[in-house]
């Protein structure tokens, strides 16, 4: 089966930096596929530009068999729509309600009947265990419930496959749990996601694979057993030992 | 005290001149709601051409923010009124007046909202993009609404400031508050049109202020 994303040779310069160095990477359907690595190793890179919100500088990258990088930017529009993108500081639209953030994309983009779109948008808000509050201004909402609405307002768009860039870093320890769980049980009905995170528990328990990342190229990767029992390469080993030690 | 009342509350000339002035306040107050409308629409598209980012739209721009910021209205409307018509062209007062304060009040409005729209953080423009919504659709839904909410209060400051400038128009014949009241002030000989001019301006701004502060707390929002 052709897999739900198939990241193949990219690479990406700022400038004269190389912050990706020929990244090949397939992620099958329902897969969740945890990325870790040090800062600035290119984990926030790789993930945007498989929506292109980052332009790589050569490669492809194939969603659901469609590479995304002979699209015209008309056409990108819509591809977007594929990819849900969860950011570590929500971005949610403060000057609407929870309801009109997670239903703004679907009648914009997607052209959805509003009704039909708020039908949708509920549905999402009760899946977040947010129902209640969709009446609610983004900045009356503590930040777990802010990045669960931003999870609905992705999940909302029907996307293939979700990615995740560091969606518990900004949130108070107490206020994780939350987020972790809709993510969990997301996985557990089936979608494809990509996760950048230091929840090294949360690996162990829901990603199928770990992918580690060092100065721009993939350094190894296998099950969480694997990567985080015993792993193969030094780097790895001391990334490891530096995450776990400072914990 | 008596004194006083004669010279600038004379019943009889009050009579006489309150139809020219109640007329002025007309024109003062539909050329002042045009410009606004004009100058705070233009003010936007002008800083939503700016989001564009290429340099042969924003040069342009800014070149013309600046200029009108930095001329006293007084100059260009002297210019328009007294230097154009040497090239063939003649504006009538109420035009030139419109032109000028528009233009003046476009540079300040695309100052205030282009400030707003840089001030939105990256993350609000990538999450419209993200979700597959269109460059033109981010700015319209997602990052004018916020440009402008914080722009309201300074906006409203400039508009009002505008407004008050239609006074200018009284040095080329445009038969606003001042204009009229200052002709019926020579006419009579009283001071008692000018309190009227007063009055007038009163009648206009003052719930014009309240308005502003409505809408101040109206759209300011907790961040
Ligand atoms: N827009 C940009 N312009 C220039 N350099 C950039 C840009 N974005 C990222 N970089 C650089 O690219 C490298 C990789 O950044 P990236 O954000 O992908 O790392 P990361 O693995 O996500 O790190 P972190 O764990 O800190 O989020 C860094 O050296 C960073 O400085
Ligand atoms: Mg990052």
């Amino acid at each position: 089966m052709t897999p739900m994303l198939e990241i193949a040779g990219l690479e990406k310069n700022f400038g004269d930096v190389q912050v990706l160095r020929s990244i090949d990477l397939k992620v099958a359907r329902g897969e969740l596929v945890f990325v870790i690595g040090p800062s600035g190793s290119g984990k926030s890179t790789m993930l945007r530009c498989c929506n292109r919100l980052e332009e790589p500088t050569s490669g492809s990258i194939f969603i659901d068999g469609r590479n995304i990088m002979n699209a015209l930017s008309a056409d990108l529009n819509r591809l977007r729509l594929q990819t849900g993108m969860v950011f570590q500081g929500f971005h949610l639209y403060p000057h609407m309600t929870v309801l009109k953030n997670v239903m703004l994309a679907q009648t914009k983009a997607l052209k959805r009947p509003k009704a039909e779109a708020e039908t949708r948008a509920m549905d999402m808000l009760g899946r977040v265990g947010l129902a209640h509050k969709a009446k609610a201004m983004p900045t009356e909402l503590s930040g777990g419930q802010q990045q669960r609405v931003a999870i609905a307002r992705a999940l909302a768009l029907d996307p293939k496959v979700m990615l995740f860039d560091e969606p518990t870093s900004a949130l108070d320890p107490e206020l994780v749990g939350s987020v972790l769980k809709v993510m969990k049980d997301l996985n557990a009905e089936g979608m494809t996601m990509v996760v950048v995170s230091h929840e090294m528990g949360f690996a162990r328990e829901a990603a199928d694979r770990v992918v580690f990342m060092d100065g721009g190229v993939v350094v190894e990767q296998g099950t969480p057993d694997q990567v985080f029992g015993n792993p193969q390469q030094d780097r790895t080993r001391a990334f490891l030992s530096r995450v776990t030690g400072a914990e | 005290m008596e004194r006083f009342l004669e010279v600038f509350f004379a019943p009889q000339v009050f009579a006489r001149y309150a139809p020219d002035v109640l007329y002025a306040m007309m024109t003062t107050l539909w050329l002042g709601l045009v410009i606004i409308l004009a100058g705070i629409g233009l003010g936007l598209v002008l800083a939503c051409l700016r989001t564009a980012q290429c340099w042969w739209l924003t040069l342009p721009i800014v070149i013309f923010a600046d200029v009108m910021r930095a001329l006293p209205p007084l100059v260009l409307i002297l210019i328009f009124y007294f230097g154009l018509p040497g090239l063939g062209l003649t504006l009538s007062g109420p035009l030139v007046l419109f032109i000028v304060l528009t233009a003046v009040l476009a540079a300040f409005a695309e100052e205030i909202f282009w400030a707003g729209l840089t001030a939105l953080t990256r993350g609000q423009w990538e999450a419209g993009r993200a979700t597959g919504l269109s460059f033109f659709q981010t700015l319209i839904h997602v990052a004018l609404p916020q440009a402008v909410r914080m722009g309201i209060p300074s906006l409203v400051n400039r508009a009002l400031a505008i407004t008050k400038m239609t006074a200018l128009g009284s040095v080329i014949g445009v038969k606003e508050i001042l204009a009229v009241s200052s002709s019926a002030q020579a006419m009579s000989g009283s001071a008692t049109p000018l309190t009227m001019a007063a009055l007038a301006y009163l009648a206009i701004f003052l719930p014009a202020v309240v308005l502003a502060r409505w809408l101040e707390r109206r759209f300011s929002w907790r961040v």
